[in-house]
């Protein structure tokens, strides 16, 4: 039975700090009583001889000096199990569905060690999600972590959702379950993702941690590290391949720089402690494959950056880490594009592993790059227009600037259930790349422009567009 | 290793007690060292290095994960700085910061790091044929190549009397397959010389002279070879916001440089791109030797979810194991990848320190440690007097795409190459998104006479031609930006046309085609050659009245955007230039 103490000599913020205690291990759990008999759990953050300082999750709220303090011998651990599909917990890890406790196979530790770099094995697994600016241009991979950016008020979560609904691997029937993890959502959000779960059935492979905006913003450092170690649990010893949503960081982020600012940390970035880059690699770098290993952890964190600043340190510091983002754009969103998915900012690292020959379609690559091109020249050709009117415009940039629009309307926009398949999706790329100039075409090579390009296969190559001389 | 061991007395080795543990930073009382001597901390021996003593404390930074670990635990005074250890089996290996082999940690402790375990950077197990290059009775110096092994089919390892023996005459010599940690060579003043030697990693090792850096890196990346050329002994930063490409860029650069070896240091990065380089390497060709490319590299893992503190120490062991090849007389290039990532771990460590911070809470002695690091690169004569290089290739994350930040700053102060990358033309899939007006080359002068003798006389002239265009037309483009492109005289539409080739056919590499991954200098010079051609031609074409539009869409012209995909590309290209010549015929300007 370990020792209480009653010597707090200080409390500022989510820390309090306790003097003459016996000595005690780095990041082991504690249990503070209050005077009402309820009990708070933390962590020890700094521990000497003289000083130990605790963070506590649920908040200081009613803790005062005499307060007991009890030093748990061990890490923050949590209890796995199979029996967590279906169910939802609390940003701590307790049931929170009326349901009853979960009977551990396994209790684990949250912090989870970092996987060998040379166990790791190179994913290449191309996931269809349905939706053509992911599949066709970023598409996402077993075992990828591919954030959504986005900004308040745009519909992340319903992208988020679709991707949830519709992603699956081609010919695979392998079993696949999604662990979600809310951080400082609002209720309306957190039911939004339930019910759709439920309406789905999705909720049978599920596993829910919600910390809402209600409840303690400590408690959100542990909430994704909770959720991935359940994702691991699944994923590494039960084989399931585990789809990883943890919205929104942005909040967990701010959480992080509250401590930090608590400690009285050299603050860096816009206030945000300097590891905050380390802090959210370790949690995004749990994602991957490993070697013989069955399962995989494929995630999607999402964030609302503040003001849509991409230099902003929470998007800056994860578009450094993960294998690319998905740019969920306010320009479309106003047009009534959905999804507002715009592929010039976004960018999936691990896309050329995944698609090709055998795995996507040979021409795809191809597709992807001439697709890039021509939107972005057909954007820039947008922003010429604004200046000198579209008079001036040589026969080119006309093309470049109905392609761009036809672009947004025909292969962004589509509906919100609507699942394409990825032919479905190089069709409408080709459709779209044929009202452009076969010379324009540089990112296609001869053979692929011969074999696939709508004009070519209907045998009616004299039909291709000419520029007028 | 004799200079780095003290006289600690009876004892050997002291032993203290920790006093505070807060993450990587452990603050121990009771011990007397040296600063960056070696340390293992608490229960399980983790290791630790001194970073500061205050009085009767000694501030140790942990190379492990501390959880757990309690005031009052041991800690073990190893009396000697952290080393790696050098010798055959370097090659083709995969370590974390510290030079612990990562397959190794896979069999003790399965596919998730754990701690407390210790591994020697050499296998123990392997042997060597060892081949002797002195004869008994022979006299050696330090850096003297005694004797061979084959390492790799196209590498031979020397084996060297290390830089801090004294030397002497042979007088004990053995010949056949040794242990890395085999006696081969004895001296008459006692030394042995080991078929591996120890060296400690912050500590740079000796040349006999520092040489001007002449000869080109050649990396077959046409718009680093042509337009912004790194010597052999240089060094380059590539910084870049994120997706802009540093990583494809250094990737490229390890497999297509011309170095006989290369380190690659994968600094506080993602695991999947070690993954990637472990996978795709051992099955790509080295196109100067024809042996697979793995067996020229090792690599230096220690991934963002890594511990923080052997981030810190990656780049000096990758550094080490550069200069140790270089004095063999090979030509080593080092990718450090991100060095951001490095200066962060510096940052993390000095505010745990609760150091009086610099520039965005970086150590006020940021730029001196980039400085010296930097330094340890270039081209030497070793001490044995034959002739190496180490050049160094950094990449840098600024925070927020901005390259007023601290780290690139420090950074381009001492590099002389500066590759800046582009998030605009990211955008608009131009690969390798290398901004060609920002960044800058200061060798471009110094290896003109390499590129004249080796490639082609018109090389320079080329060159700045190419530049020029490029330059014009940026400045035309905001004319066009104005008034639009119809306004602008024929000759200046057509400067718009051959800029636009420039980009899309010369600038633009696609390091995922088999053939285009890698562009020798020659063929670089044919195609800008070319591209040139056509624009002497539609010059002249256009001054006979020809619409710019007919000459920019001549059938010649989308031949050469695709010539450099070509497996077949002298033939190919000849066959461009005819129809080049028949059509600008046919417009009368031939």
């Amino acid at each position: 039975m370990p020792t209480e103490y009653r010597t707090i000599t200080e409390i500022a913020g989510p820390l309090i700090f306790v003097e003459k205690t016996a000595w005690v291990g780095y990041g082991e759990l504690v249990e503070v009583g209050l005077p009402d008999g309820s009990r708070k759990r933390g962590q020890v953050l700094d521990s000497s001889k003289d000083i130990v300082v605790v963070q506590v999750f649920e908040g200081t709220a009613g803790i005062d000096r005499q307060s007991t303090v009890k030093f748990l011998g061990e890490t923050i651990k949590l209890n796995v199990s199979r029996d967590m599909l279906g169910r939802i917990l609390s940003g701590a890890g307790e049931p929170i569905d009326g349901g009853p406790p979960i009977v551990p196979e396994k209790r684990v530790e949250i912090i989870g060690a970092a996987i060998n770099p040379y166990s790791r094995e190179h994913p290449a697994e191309f996931i269809q999600t349905g939706i053509s600016t992911i599949d066709g241009l970023n598409t996402l991979v077993r075992g990828q972590k591919l954030p959504l950016f986005s900004g308040a008020g745009l519909p992340h979560n319903e992208v988020a959702l679709q991707i949830a609904r519709q992603a699956k691997v081609l010919g695979s029937q392998e079993p696949f379950g999604v662990v979600f993890a809310a951080m400082g959502i609002t209720h309306e959000e957190a039911r939004v993702f339930m019910d759709d779960f439920e309406r789905t059935g999705a909720l049978r492979r599920a596993v829910l941690f919600l910390n809402l905006a209600d409840d303690p913003a400590v408690e959100r450092l542990i909430t994704p590290r909770m959720a991935l170690t359940a994702a691991e649990y699944l994923a590494y010893e039960i084989g399931m391949h585990i789809l990883v949503i943890m919205t929104d960081m942005t909040n967990y982020a701010e959480a992080l720089r509250q401590i930090g600012a608590a400690r009285e940390e050299v603050p860096g970035r816009r206030g945000y402690p300097g590891y905050t880059y380390t802090d959210l690699a370790s949690m995004y770098e749990r994602a991957g494959r490993i070697h013989g290993r069955k399962g995989s952890i494929t995630q999607i964190p999402i964030m609302a950056i503040p003001d849509d600043d991409w230099t902003h340190p929470i998007a800056d510091l994860t578009g450094y880490i993960t294998e690319g983002q998905i740019a969920v754009a306010r320009d479309l969103h106003r047009k009534a594009i959905y999804p507002p998915i715009d592929p010039l900012p976004s960018l999936s690292r691990l896309m050329d592993a995944g698609i090709g020959k055998d795995r996507t379609r040979e021409d795809h690559k191809q597709v992807a790059d001439q697709l890039y091109a021509a939107y972005a020249e057909g954007k820039d050709v947008r922003g010429l227009v604004a200046i000198v009117g579209k008079e001036a415009l040589s026969d080119r940039d006309r093309k470049m600037l109905e392609f761009a629009d036809r672009f947004e309307q025909e292969f962004i926009r589509q509906g919100s259930e609507e699942d394409r398949t990825i032919e479905q999706t190089l069709e409408i790329g080709w459709k779209l790349l044929a009202t452009l100039d076969e010379a324009w075409l540089t990112k296609v090579d001869r053979k692929t422009l011969e074999k696939y390009h709508p004009a070519h296969r209907s045998g009616m190559s004299g039909m291709a567009p000419k520029v007028p001389a | 290793m004799a200079m780095r061991q003290r006289d600690k007395g009876a004892t050997g080795k002291e032993t203290g007690e920790i006093f505070r543990v807060a993450g990587p930073v452990v603050t121990a009382t009771g011990l007397r060292p040296r600063m960056y001597d070696v340390q293992f901390v608490g229960e399980e021996q983790l290791l630790g290095e001194v970073i500061q003593i205050v009085g009767e404390k000694t501030i140790i930074q942990v190379y492990e994960d501390t959880s757990g670990v309690k005031p009052g635990e041991a800690v073990l005074d190893t009396g000697a700085p952290l080393v790696v250890e050098l010798g055959p089996g370097l090659l083709g290996s995969i370590y974390d910061g510290v030079q612990r082999p990562l397959p190794v940690l896979q069999k003790a402790m399965g596919d998730f790091i754990l701690r407390g375990l210790k591994s020697p950077g050499l296998t123990r197990d392997k042997t060597w044929k060892f081949a002797p290059k002195v004869k008994q009775g022979q006299s050696v110096v330090p850096g003297d190549v005694v004797g061979t092994v084959q390492e790799a089919k196209n590498v031979e390892h020397r084996i060297m009397v290390p830089p801090n023996f004294r030397g002497g005459k042979v007088v004990q010599l053995k010949e056949g397959s040794f242990k890395v940690d085999e006696v081969v060579v004895q001296l008459d003043n006692g030394e042995q010389v080991k078929m591996h030697q120890t060296w400690p990693v912050r500590k740079a090792r000796p040349v006999k002279e520092r040489l001007m850096p002449t000869i080109p890196l050649v990396t077959g990346q046409r718009v680093l070879d042509f337009l912004f050329p790194i010597a052999k002994g240089g060094t380059a930063a590539i910084p870049g916001g994120f997706g802009t490409g540093k990583t494809v860029t250094e990737q490229q650069l390890s497999k297509w440089c011309d170095a006989q070896v290369v380190i690659y240091i994968g600094c506080g990065e993602r695991g999947n791109e070690m993954t990637e380089v472990l996978s795709t390497f051992p099955k790509l060709i080295d196109p100067y030797t024809g042996a697979p490319l793995m067996e020229r590299m090792s690599l230096i893992a220690n991934t963002s979810n890594m511990p923080v503190a052997a981030r810190e120490a990656s780049v000096y062991t990758g550094m080490t194991l550069a200069e140790y090849y270089r004095d063999m007389g090979y030509n080593v290039a080092l990718m450090a990848d991100s060095t951001s990532r490095w200066a962060e771990a510096m940052r993390e460590i000095s505010s745990r320190l609760e150091e009086m911070p610099g520039e965005e809470g970086f150590p006020a002695y940021l730029s001196a440690r980039l400085s010296e690091f930097y330094e340890r690169a270039g081209r030497a004569k070793t001490l044995s007097g034959l002739e190496g290089s180490v050049s160094v290739v950094g990449a840098v994350s600024p925070s927020g795409g901005d390259f007023s930040e601290p780290v690139t700053q420090g950074t381009l102060r001492i590099v002389k190459v500066f590759w800046a990358l582009d998030t605009a033309l990211r955008a608009r899939r131009h690969f390798p998104a290398i901004n060609w007006l920002q960044s800058y080359s200061l060798y471009t002068q110094i290896l003109e006479d390499w590129f004249r003798k080796n490639v082609n006389e018109e090389w320079p002239r080329l060159r700045s031609w190419t530049q020029r265009t490029l330059q014009e037309e940026a400045e035309l483009e905001e004319i066009v930006r104005l008034v639009g492109a119809d306004a602008l005289p024929p000759d200046q539409q057509l400067t718009l046309e051959v800029a636009r080739m420039i980009r899309e056919i010369f600038l633009q590499q696609n390091a995922y085609h088999a053939v285009d991954t890698f562009c020798p200098p020659e063929r670089q010079f044919k195609i800008i050659s070319a591209i040139k051609k056509y624009s002497d031609l539609g010059q002249k074409a256009v001054k006979l009245d020809v619409p710019t539009k007919d000459v920019a869409s001549l059938k010649s012209r989308e031949l050469l955007t695709r010539v450099k995909y070509e497996t077949e590309f002298d033939k190919e290209l000849a066959k461009t230039l005819a129809q080049m010549d028949e059509e600008f015929k046919k417009l009368g300007a031939a």
